[in-house]
Parts: structure tokens; C-alpha cells; sequence
């Protein structure tokens, strides 16, 4: 621990005393295994806020909520929380059960939702209006139209929910979190699937809740949505509380600072600085740099998935040595498709994709690989390691038949982890150290370390940055526009529109399978693309 | 590669990591060795509640079955024979979960290869120098058991069925498959086992020891510790051996590190039947120098425990062989005292033991389980 942390400034500003807390949560350990993911960590929340908490991923921001709501109960600390009447009620350790007839609700990033049953029956599911023995339907659509209209929650009551958008169905678990009392909602990272417009209108949404008295913790990692929405933070790091302040009276970059413990450069400066020319390299539409030939051309690429036609639907572009193109859009519109159809990992309908000139469409995954495509794919977990593997069995997958024909050689690939281990500062430095060991961020740094460290043409990094922590995001980003110095072909497909502004030099939107946009990296803002990103705005043209 | 990080076992998902990596390596050797001790021993609890209500004194049990093991060289015999043929289908089914394939099919795949090493030595010319015949029977047994192993391969490369029902179904063909042509075309009149091979015979362990006159055990021994010298080397040290272990852990991961994942898992298969196949060979030409219906019932079922108390290491499943070799020779030595079936029950215990005990274990039985559930949700 760094700074001191302060009294909370909203309870010594106005005198209200404990009993304005809704939350307290004090000297909080939680241990899996070996992996000490809270210790020290301590929150409060006054009664009626949108409280921020805030930490690099890994930092124990889930896991403290998780206790909080009773999903986990802690090794150590204690954990009150206010009851109806205002008074705080020690509950350390109490169940799920317990939190939510107590009123704590939370919202997890991945859904608990029945696809095949309507909204109003998963909202009222366990707390069913029954009539006699019997689901009273109408009562339960009755039920969700009116709290769906007090709170802003747009939704269909009587739709399946698997017919739903993604954002949809996160107002539906909102709901249903409110429909069973939650006075406390606790929302983790709800806007990694989230359109910009559907950002706003949840924070709308969040306002509302807020005006009728309700409590909200946000967890999140991405610093323009604290400054935006919340009243207090809170900062975690390395499982403790570093800091809480008063979001009217700190910056992002003071909050960034606390979050990894030194000083970085933000996402936002740059792109910031690249908007308006100050300082920082300024590229795009006008060929500031010249660019050599194309290194990646895709025409009219079709891929069909056995639960869905067209998912990637007549795509085509080129990408030059020396560019950075970025694919923004909303999770789901055939990006996750089309990085695979690429890769050879999905199998493509038709159409044609060439590397340099050369037709690689009908290449096995290792040959595009040895043809010069790298490929930091979207899941890690899944795809980009074998998380059981050491670090140097890691840096080899995808490379394993260039270390030996039949046997492999120990020695070269313990040297060739060394090599990167310092090049790629993954830590800890131990090559013999299952993946799995590893922060989120050095993980990532072991698939960039293997992607980028080695000749390549063509690098598609698809979601580079996801789940890493803010000190290995700015590590990422260097390396990425390092390679495309270097005159490398990089395909960037992000889910986080400050990062394809960041990096880009010509940026595309991609909705319902295909290309809805296509600019220079001078014409895009937030404000630009997000209609292209819903499919209010028509298709256009670069 | 390492060769080591395979033992460790998938470690619990946590929502957090610290930049500090917990001390992995400063456990392993207790997290290697612990659960399977503790299986053992809650066994032993169990083995002496059994025994007390027989009215047996549990000590006394314990002392006679070593006394009928490992305490007479013929004992020793005996159990070295047994742990050899579950070393070969331990080492089956062990690789066949480094692949993330659960194959249960080592029983038909032991007969089929025993079936064939007899068919050979019958077919061979009684001239033939005894090594050279002994050779070409052990790869017929591998080939034997190897093409059983593979059908169910090929079945999930091809068409995703899924092995842990392929496997299974395939003993009782394979078994009945056999079945029909020693009893209708190759017994003995009066018996049900095939005329004795013409040459192959592999040396008995009494023949060099005399000590051990009277036992089974053969020099098929050293070939199972050679298998499981060359499974070790294939699963840590190839790249296929990188590649399979790939498939098994995470397929998705070794589908982007450009492995052909439907290849490796039929590969597997076959390799895992050759395995137990060649458990044949120490029935066939190590002791009766015949094929019989049923020669080692059991022998492929039980390899599943093999595998699993031996947590899937080639040397780990060389002494889960013998401690199973132990337990059922024991269980002749015992049968005055308590009945037999009392080690069979130990036996259980020590498998669901270990099977609860074991992350490793509890998860290759979740994938199987999982693998088996999406193949059910798929063909409905």
C-alpha cells in the first residue's frame, strides 16, 4: 500500500454518520488456494450513490462484490450492510439466499438468464405471481411492464430472451435483480457488451434507480465510465484498498495512478492527442506515411456457422504493410467469424483471402502461420494458451514442429523462452511456471510475446487488451504500433472503441455480419460510428 | 518442454491472480504423492471395518495377505505377472486421458491382441528362431489391439461419437467376435482355447530364478517397462507427445497452434489399443503359449483404476499396477480368513477414493462426463 487511504469524503462532508452507510465492508481476506485475491480490502457505501470500484483485472474487485452478495464468505473481515430501516447489520459471511432477501442484487458479466423462456417469466423465475398452482402470465407481464416503466429498463416482456440483443438481456437481468427487492445492485463490468448508445442509456438508467433511493456499486476498469457516472470510488490493487475519493474532486489520470501504483499514459491522451494533431503522430486518410502494397486482401469472404447463415456476410477489404486497420462494432456481428476465417480456424463459404499476394484460403492453420499470419486470438483461456503448459511450452504453440521433428529440443525452446521472457517482460520470470500462475496481463504478454515475437507479415490481435491490466495495456499498444512501424499488416478487431481510436489508421465497423463503415482514422469519433455499430445508420463506403 | 507440469493437477479457477505466482513447484511433490496415500489409506479403514465384521482380526488379514505376496518369491511372481498386464492396459487407458479420451475399451482391445500374438504363433513355422516369432507375435498383439483402438477413433474423428460409448459397445463385439472363432473354428477338442503357438514362447522368470518355480511371471515384464519408458518419452519429450497432451487439455488451443485435433485423437485411440494389446502377449507367450475366452477378464476395466491412481504417469501406473497386482493376488491369500470378494471391495474403495481425492482425476471424469452429456444433446 502507497497513499494513506482518506475518510470517505461523502460521510465527513455531510453529517450523516453510519447510518447514511448502505455498505461496510472492513479488513476483508479472501484466499483460493494459494492465490490470496483480497486482503486488507475494505469499501464503504453511502446510502443512495453510484459508487465506483474501481482496479486493474485481478485486482479483487469481482471477488470482494461476490462476498458482498454472499457468493463467497470471507477468511477474514467483517461485512455489514444496512437494513430497511437504515441500521447496519453485521452479515459476514451469509449466503446468496441471505443477500438477496436482505436487498443486495448483483448483475454478473455473464448472464443467468433461460433463452427459451420469455422476459417476464425469467424476470419472475423463483419468485413466480402464481394463480392457484398455475404461472400467472399476465400477472408476471404486468408486473415487468411496470417496473420495466419506473426504472427505464427497456424491455419486451413477452419475448424469449434468446431472441434478445445482448443489451437487452443485460436490462433483463437488471430487472429480474430488482424485481426480487435488490435496494443494492452491484453490476460487474456491464458494459463490455454494450453499444455507446446503450452505455448512456444505462447510465440513465443508473441515475433513475439512484433518484428512488437505490444504491449502485459499479465495477469496472475503464476510467471514462467512473468519471462519467459514479459520485464515489474506490480503488483496489493487488486484492487491497489503495484509495477512495470523490469523482468531482480527482482525474483519470489520478485514479490511474492508484490503480497500478506509478505513472502511465492513458488510452484517452492519445487518442485525444492523435484528434487533435498535438504531438502525437497524426495519421489516416491523407497518407501522412507511405504505405507499401497490400499484405492482407479479403474479398467478398462468406462464413456460415451450423446454427447461423452468414455470419460473415460478403466482406471485403485490404489492409497495407505499414497500417493498422480497426474493426469497431458491438460483440456478435460475425468479428469473433471473421478473425477465424482468417486464422483457418473456421471454415469459410466463399470468397478469398490473400496474404501478400498468395491465396491462403485453403492453408491449414500451420501453414498461414509459417506464410507469416500471427494471430493474438479473442479468449485466451481458450484459444491462445494451454493454460496447464509452462510459460515455455506456451511460447512454442503454433511453432512446436519448427523446435524438433520428433523430439523436441528442451534446450532451445528453454532459450527462446528466456529470449522473449525478458524481451516481452512476462512475469514471473520462471519459463517452467504453468500459464495458469499468471496475472491476466503477463498471460497475455506470453501470446503476444510468441505472436509478435517472431517474423510476421500480417498480425490479427483481436481483442489485445481484454482482461489486461492498465501498466500491460500500454505495453500492448506499443508493440502493436511497433510492428506496424515496421511495416507489418495489422487487423485490430476491439470491443473498446478507445483503443481501435487509439491505435487505428483506418477504421471499420462491422454489424450483422458485415462491413457497415469503413474511414480514415480522421473522420471517426465515438459520436460518428456509433450509429453504424446499432444499424441505425446505413452501410457506407471508405 | 519440461516433462514435468503435466503432473500437476488443473488448478481451481479463481477470479483473481496476483502478480506473484503462488509456489507451484514447492508442493507438488506432496500434491503428487498425498491423495493417493490418503485413498490408500481410507481403504485400509474401510478393509478393516470389513474384516472385523467377519470376525477376523485385521492384522491378522494384513500379515497373511503380504505373507502371500510379497512374501514368498512365488508371491512375488504372481504379482509381478498380474501387474504386468495392468501395466499395459493402465498405460492404455492413462494415455488415452492425456488425450482427453476416455477409452474403455482395453478389455476387447487386450483380447484382440492376445487373440492375434496366438494366431501368429500358430501360423508361424515351428523352425522359427523363438525371438524372431516372439517379435512378430508382440507387433501382431499391438496390431491387434491397435485396430480395435482405432475404429473408435476414427468413429469420433469422423463422425464425433463419442468413445466412452464406442469403446464399450466395441468389447462386446470384439469379445463375442472371438468368442465365435475359437469355440467354431481353432479350440481344442474339451476346451476353449486355441492349440498351443508353434514358437515365441517368451522365457519365464523361473527359467533364469528358479526361485520363482511355479509363477507366471515372464519377460514380458521388461517390455511393459519399456512401454512405459516410451509412453513417458512420447507424451513429455515428441512433439506429438506436445501435441496430443495439447489436444487433451485444451483442444481449442491446439486447434490455433495449428494441430490437427481429429488426427491426434484417432492416432490416440490406436496407439492406446496397441498398449493393451500387447498385454496379450504376457498371457499368450509368457505363460500358456495359448489364446483362452476370458484369459484376463477384468484385466482391461481394471486398468481404468490403474490410470487413475497412477494419475496418468507412465510410472505412476507401473505402481498403481503393482498395488493392484498386490491387492488381487492377496485376495487368494486371504480367502480362508475373509472371502476374496473382500479385496474386490478394497479395490472399489481405492478407486472412488482417488477418484474424489484427485483434482486430475475429478476432472478427467468431468471432461468424459461433460464429452458424453454434449454427445447426448447433439444426437437428440
Amino acid at each position: 500500500m502507497t497513499e494513506p487511504i482518506p475518510p470517505l469524503a461523502v460521510s465527513s462532508n455531510q453529517p450523516r454518520g453510519a447510518a447514511a452507510l448502505a455498505v461496510r465492508m472492513r479488513d476483508v481476506a479472501k484466499i483460493f488456494g494459494s492465490v490470496v485475491a483480497n486482503r486488507g480490502a475494505s469499501l464503504e457505501v453511502a446510502r443512495g450513490e453510484i459508487h465506483a470500484l474501481v482496479g486493474e483485472n485481478g485486482a479483487g474487485k469481482s471477488t470482494l462484490m461476490r462476498i458482498l452478495a454472499g457468493t463467497y464468505a470471507p477468511n477474514g473481515g467483517t461485512v455489514d450492510v444496512a437494513d430497511a430501516s437504515g441500521q447496519l447489520r453485521d452479515v459476514t459471511g451469509w449466503d446468496t439466499g441471505q443477500a438477496i432477501d436482505a436487498g443486495v442484487g448483483m448483475v454478473h458479466q455473464h448472464f443467468m438468464l433461460v433463452p427459451p423462456l420469455t422476459v417476464a417469466e425469467n424476470v419472475v423465475l423463483g419468485r413466480e405471481p402464481r394463480n392457484g398452482p398455475v404461472l400467472d402470465r399476465d400477472a408476471a407481464i404486468r408486473a415487468v411492464r411496470e417496473l420495466s416503466e419506473r426504472t427505464g429498463l427497456a424491455v419486451h416482456a413477452d419475448r424469449p430472451v434468446a431472441e434478445l440483443s445482448v443489451g437487452e438481456a443485460q436490462r433483463v437481468e437488471i430487472l429480474k435483480t430488482l424485481y426480487r427487492g435488490a435496494r443494492i445492485l452491484i453490476l460487474d463490468e456491464p458494459t463490455a457488451v454494450l453499444s455507446p448508445i446503450e452505455v448512456r442509456q444505462l447510465w440513465d438508467v443508473l441515475r433513475t434507480l439512484r433518484a428512488q433511493g437505490g444504491t449502485i456499486v459499479l465495477i469496472t476498469h475503464k476510467l471514462d465510465e467512473v468519471m462519467d457516472v459514479s459520485d464515489t470510488i474506490t480503488v483496489m490493487r493487488a486484492g487491497e484498498t489503495v484509495a477512495r475519493m470523490r469523482t468531482r474532486d480527482t482525474s483519470p489520470r489520478e485514479i490511474a495512478r492508484a490503480m497500478v501504483g506509478r505513472e502511465v499514459t492513458l488510452v484517452d491522451d492519445l487518442s485525444l492527442a492523435a484528434t487533435r494533431g498535438a504531438g502525437v503522430r497524426e495519421r489516416g486518410d491523407a497518407g501522412v506515411r507511405e504505405r507499401g502494397g497490400l499484405l492482407l486482401e479479403l474479398r467478398d469472404l462468406r462464413v456460415d456457422t451450423p446454427r447461423r447463415r452468414s455470419v460473415v456476410d460478403g466482406v471485403g477489404f485490404g489492409i497495407a504493410a505499414g497500417e493498422i486497420l480497426g474493426i469497431a462494432g458491438v460483440e456478435g456481428n460475425g468479428q469473433t467469424e471473421l478473425v477465424e476465417a482468417i486464422a483457418g480456424l473456421t471454415a469459410v463459404a466463399s470468397g478469398s483471402i490473400r496474404l501478400g499476394g498468395d491465396e491462403i484460403g485453403g492453408l491449414s492453420v500451420r501453414a498461414r502461420g509459417d506464410a507469416g499470419l500471427s494471430h493474438v486470438p479473442e479468449d485466451r483461456h481458450r484459444r491462445g494458451l494451454v493454460l496447464d503448459y509452462s510459460i515455455a511450452d506456451n511460447l512454442i504453440l503454433g511453432r512446436q514442429h519448427h523446435f524438433g521433428g520428433l523430439r523436441l529440443d528442451a534446450d532451445r525452446i528453454l532459450e527462446h523462452a528466456r529470449q522473449h521472457i525478458v524481451e516481452f517482460d512476462i512475469r514471473p520470470t520462471d519459463p517452467a511456471l504453468p500459464a495458469r500462475a499468471l496475472s491476466g496481463g503477463n498471460q497475455q504478454k506470453i501470446v503476444i510475446a510468441r505472436e509478435m515475437g517472431r517474423d510476421f507479415r500480417v498480425l490479427l490481435a483481436s481483442q489485445p487488451t481484454r482482461g489486461v491490466d492498465v501498466g500491460a495495456i500500454e505495453f500492448i499498444h506499443d508493440r502493436i504500433r511497433r510492428a506496424r512501424d515496421e511495416g507489418k499488416a495489422v487487423l485490430l478487431v476491439s470491443a473498446d472503441l478507445a483503443e481501435i481510436l487509439a491505435l487505428s489508421d483506418r477504421i471499420a465497423v462491422m454489424y450483422g455480419g458485415r462491413i457497415a463503415a469503413l474511414m480514415p482514422r480522421s473522420e471517426a469519433s465515438a459520436e460518428s460510428l456509433g450509429p453504424y455499430m446499432t444499424g441505425a445508420a446505413g452501410e457506407r463506403a471508405a | 518442454m519440461t516433462g514435468t507440469e503435466a503432473i500437476v493437477p488443473p488448478a481451481p479457477p479463481t477470479s483473481a491472480q496476483p502478480d506473484s505466482a503462488p509456489p507451484v513447484r514447492a508442493g507438488r511433490v506432496t500434491e503428487a504423492l498425498l491423495p493417493p496415500l490418503v485413498a490408500i489409506l481410507i481403504a485400509l479403514v474401510v478393509g478393516d471395518l470389513l474384516i472385523l465384521t467377519f470376525g477376523q482380526s485385521p492384522a491378522e488379514v494384513y500379515r497373511v495377505l503380504l505373507a502371500g505376496t510379497w512374501g514368498n518369491a512365488y508371491g512375488i511372481g504372481q504379482v509381478l505377472y498380474k501387474a504386468t498386464t495392468l501395466t499395459f492396459t493402465g498405460l492404455a487407458v492413462a494415455l488415452g486421458i492425456r488425450a482427453g479420451l476416455f477409452n474403455i475399451g482395453a478389455e476387447g482391445q487386450l483380447a484382440a491382441g492376445g487373440f492375434v500374438a496366438a494366431v501368429i504363433g500358430l501360423l508361424v513355422p515351428a523352425a522359427t528362431p523363438g525371438v524372431v516369432a516372439a517379435l512378430v507375435c508382440t507387433l501382431g498383439a499391438a496390431g491387434g489391439g491397435g485396430v480395435v483402438g482405432a475404429v473408435p477413433g476414427v468413429l469420433r474423428a469422423r463422425f464425433g461419437a463419442h468413445e466412452v460409448i464406442t469403446t464399450i459397445m466395441l468389447n462386446f463385439v470384439v469379445l463375442a467376435l472371438l468368442g465365435w472363432i475359437v469355440s467354431a473354428h481353432l479350440h481344442v477338442p474339451e476346451s476353449l482355447h486355441t492349440p498351443e503357438i508353434r514358437s515365441g514362447a517368451v522365457t519365464r522368470l523361473s527359467d533364469i530364478f528358479p526361485v520363482f518355480h511355479g509363477s507366471a511371471a515372464n519377460l514380458t515384464l521388461l517390455l511393459a517397462l519399456a512401454a512405459a519408458a516410451g509412453v513417458g518419452w512420447y507424451l513429455f519429450r515428441t512433439r506429438r507427445g506436445y501435441e496430443l497432451r495439447a489436444v487433451g487439455l485444451q483442444p481449442d488451443a491446439a486447434e490455433y497452434g495449428g494441430v490437427d485435433v481429429a488426427g491426434v485423437r484417432w492416432r490416440a485411440l490406436a496407439l492406446s489399443g496397441a498398449l493393451a494389446g500387447l498385454g496379450g502377449v504376457n498371457f499368450v507367450l509368457g505363460y500358456k503359449h495359448y489364446y483362452e475366452e476370458g484369459f484376463a477378464t477384468g484385466a482391461g476395466f481394471l486398468g481404468i483404476a490403474v490410470a487413475l491412481v497412477g494419475r496418468n504417469n507412465p510410472w505412476g501406473v507401473v505402481v498403481a499396477a503393482l498395488l493392484f497386482a498386490t491387492l488381487s493376488q492377496g485376495g487368494l491369500a486371504v480367502n480362508a480368513l475373509v472371502p476374496k470378494q473382500m479385496v474386490e471391495v478394497l479395490q472399489a474403495v481405492v478407486i472412488l477414493a482417488v477418484a474424489t481425492a484427485v483434482p486430475s482425476v475429478r476432472h478427467a471424469v468431468r471432461t468424459a462426463a461433460a464429452g458424453l452429456v454434449r454427445t447426448g444433446a447433439k444426437r437428440s
